[in-house]
């Protein structure tokens, strides 16, 4: 027979414990709220159109924006999913449809490996491989290192998304005298297509906070752009640049431009979650 | 050949949230390799997607090679001696690691120390504790964290939490734990334990989520057999949940050690950035990844370059080593592998 005293000890752990883990969980995401918190408050009077339309200015003049900036880290999400994307989904078909087991088995872990990579090894590579070729900063190094971080990510999604049509669909595709590439692209990919755009983005999201690989591939200015042999500015770069610099005109830019891009990342994991609630992709 | 000879069990990765809910229903459906129409785009197509997913392969030595390549220099010259020489001094073109080695390992420790307990803890409530109302909003939240940019957090730390952290809280550690060499010394604010700090938050989210989904492919016959047995929802949790789960969680956090190591913006603008091995976690420190962050667009001499490059080397080969142990250490546990 247990005695009460001890059951009561019992309870009294339980509730303690789950009380514990409460907290873990609150102290996991106070960084969360507090970093919003001091986000808008420091971000948003910063916030006009200026600094949606306008270049920087130099040290000194007030006003200015970051709309290089902006329109540079579009035009690098842009370029390296033109250069990552067909790599990381049609790998993932390789992965899925075709790879024997234990092909499949390396290739899955390569890519898990490399997405532990530091992006800051990324920039280095590409800054060996690209930078140094073309003998100069590029928009096309950056498109290309954020290209490269692309690849292992969408890749893993795609194959995961693939798994889980069922196989009825291939018999039956198959059955109907389709060749098989044909079920793989029209039958197959189509009805994961959802999914696949999903993991997609959630790899757009995470590139477009980068900074290291950025750091000696687009380098950043503070004019426009007009050829991918050029430098670009991105969001996180400039923000870095006018964080570590001694003007409080800049930082004030920088927490305009953290909370641009942190509105932009979190409106595609919004994005993301809205279109992960139905059930099933079509 | 794969799917087309026998189909997988359909995959429990943590993707199953992207929206497809649906199981195989067919199971093994045998397909020989000649079923289906023949076309001359069959073995085209395949052919591509595998170049296409070749491509990882050749990534990782690609970038191994390119790093390797352009620190030769530096490799040749200062041999075995970079990692164990703490001298940098790039005018004297005198190049030794162990500082930065020093910082590194520190910093991603402070950050381990931290974070393990917490996002263990925050894991066990989302799957085993909390309500389960709570459990999808506060898994949203935590998701959000890990996507919120090192550069952001880098930021909300130079000016939110070191003004903090040398206001209130290393005063006060100062205070109560000033008999440890670890807490002596001047305060600056920027420091090793700044770093460890903000580490710690760039990596509780993966953690947590890594966990999370290692907890709750715990069968749920282990958790019945314990409740029948009279546990309390706690002692379920530890009996059945975390002694069964053990080594993926040491796993997810294998994984969390190669991100912290490899952590760059966010440590780079609160560490100090001053190579030296100092006693006192006050003290200003460097990293791997920040000096590489620093130095490398402002390396005027060759040899230089190619040091900022060997350290490059020497990270991606830690981190190699260290995620490849923690996904073998998850497929151990029988996932399929965690990529978050």
């Amino acid at each position: 027979m247990e005695s009460a005293s001890h059951h009561s000890y019992r309870k009294g752990k339980n509730v303690l414990m789950q009380l514990v883990t409460l907290a873990c969980a609150l102290l996991t995401i106070i960084p969360l709220f507090l970093i919003f918190f001091h986000l808008l408050r420091s971000g948003f009077g910063s916030l006009n159109l200026a600094f949606f339309t306008h270049l920087p200015r130099p040290v000194g003049e007030p006003g200015g924006g970051m709309a290089n900036a902006i329109v540079g880290t579009l035009v690098l999400l842009g370029l390296a999913t033109v250069l990552g994307v067909p790599f990381g989904v049609f790998g993932g078909v390789y992965l899925a449809e075709y790879a024997s087991r234990r092909v499949a088995w390396i290739i899955r872990f390569t890519a898990d490996i490399l997405n532990g990579v530091p992006s800051i090894i990324w920039g280095m590579a590409v800054y060996a491989l690209v930078v140094l070729r073309m003998k100069g900063f590029s928009v096309l190094a950056g498109g290309i290192v954020l290209g490269m971080m692309m690849i292992p990510m969408v890749l893993r999604t795609t194959e995961e998304v693939l798994l889980l049509v069922p196989s009825g669909y291939r018999e039956a595709a198959l059955a109907l005298g389709i060749s098989r590439w044909r079920t793989v692209c029209s039958i197959i990919v189509r009805t994961a297509l959802k999914a696949i755009v999903t993991g997609l983005l959630l790899s757009l999201a995470r590139v477009a906070g980068e900074t290291a690989p950025l750091l000696f591939t687009a380098f950043g200015n503070s004019v426009w752009s007009h050829h991918l042999s050029d430098p670009i500015a991105a969001l996180p770069l400039q923000i870095f640049t006018f964080a570590i610099a001694p003007y409080d005109d800049w930082h004030r830019q920088a927490w305009a431009g953290a909370l641009v891009l942190l509105l932009m990342i979190t409106l595609i994991n919004i994005v993301v979650r809205l279109l992960t609630r139905d059930r099933f992709a079509k | 050949m794969g799917r087309w000879a026998s189909v997988p069990p359909a995959s429990a990765g943590p993707f199953q949230n992207l929206g497809m809910k649906t199981k195989d229903p067919g199971g093994d459906a045998g397909f020989s390799q000649d079923t289906g129409v023949k076309s001359p785009w069959d073995s085209i197509f395949k052919w591509f997607t595998f170049l296409m997913a070749m491509s990882v392969i050749a990534l990782i030595f690609l970038v191994g090679y390119e790093l390797f390549k352009s620190s030769r220099l530096s490799i040749s010259k200062f041999g075995w001696r970079f990692l164990v020489s703490s001298d940098w001094d790039p005018v004297a073109e005198q190049f030794g690691a162990l500082p930065f080695i020093f910082g590194t390992l520190v910093s991603s420790l402070i950050a381990l120390i931290i974070a393990v307990p917490l996002s263990i803890g925050t894991a066990l409530y989302l799957t085993e504790l909390a309500p389960v109302w709570v459990r999808a909003p506060l898994a949203f939240l935590v998701q959000l964290l890990s996507a919120v940019p090192s550069v952001i957090l880098g930021l909300w730390g130079i000016f939110v939490m070191v003004p903090w952290l040398r206001e209130n809280l290393f005063p006060w550690l100062r205070s109560a734990f000033g008999f440890s060499p670890l807490f002596q010394g001047p305060i600056y604010g920027v420091s090793i334990l700044a770093g460890g700090i903000i580490i710690a938050i760039m990596i509780l989210p993966i953690i947590t989520s890594v966990s999370r989904e290692i907890i709750r492919s715990v069968p749920g016959l282990q958790r019945e057999a314990a409740y029948a047995l009279g546990a309390t929802r706690w002692e379920v949790t530890r009996i059945a949940v975390l002694s069964y789960a053990k080594k993926g969680l040491f796993g997810a956090v294998i994984l969390g050690l190669g991100r912290a190591l490899g952590e760059t913006m966010a440590v780079t603008m609160v560490i100090g950035n001053r190579p030296e091995i100092a006693k006192s976690l006050f003290a200003p420190g460097y990293t791997l990844a920040s000096v590489v962050a620093n130095e490398f667009a402002e390396a005027t001499t060759e040899i230089y370059l190619h040091a900022l490059f060997e350290i490059g080397l020497v990270l991606l080969g830690v981190t190699v080593l260290v995620n490849a142990l923690a996904q073998l250490l998850l497929r151990a546990f029988g996932g399929s592998g965690v990529k978050a």
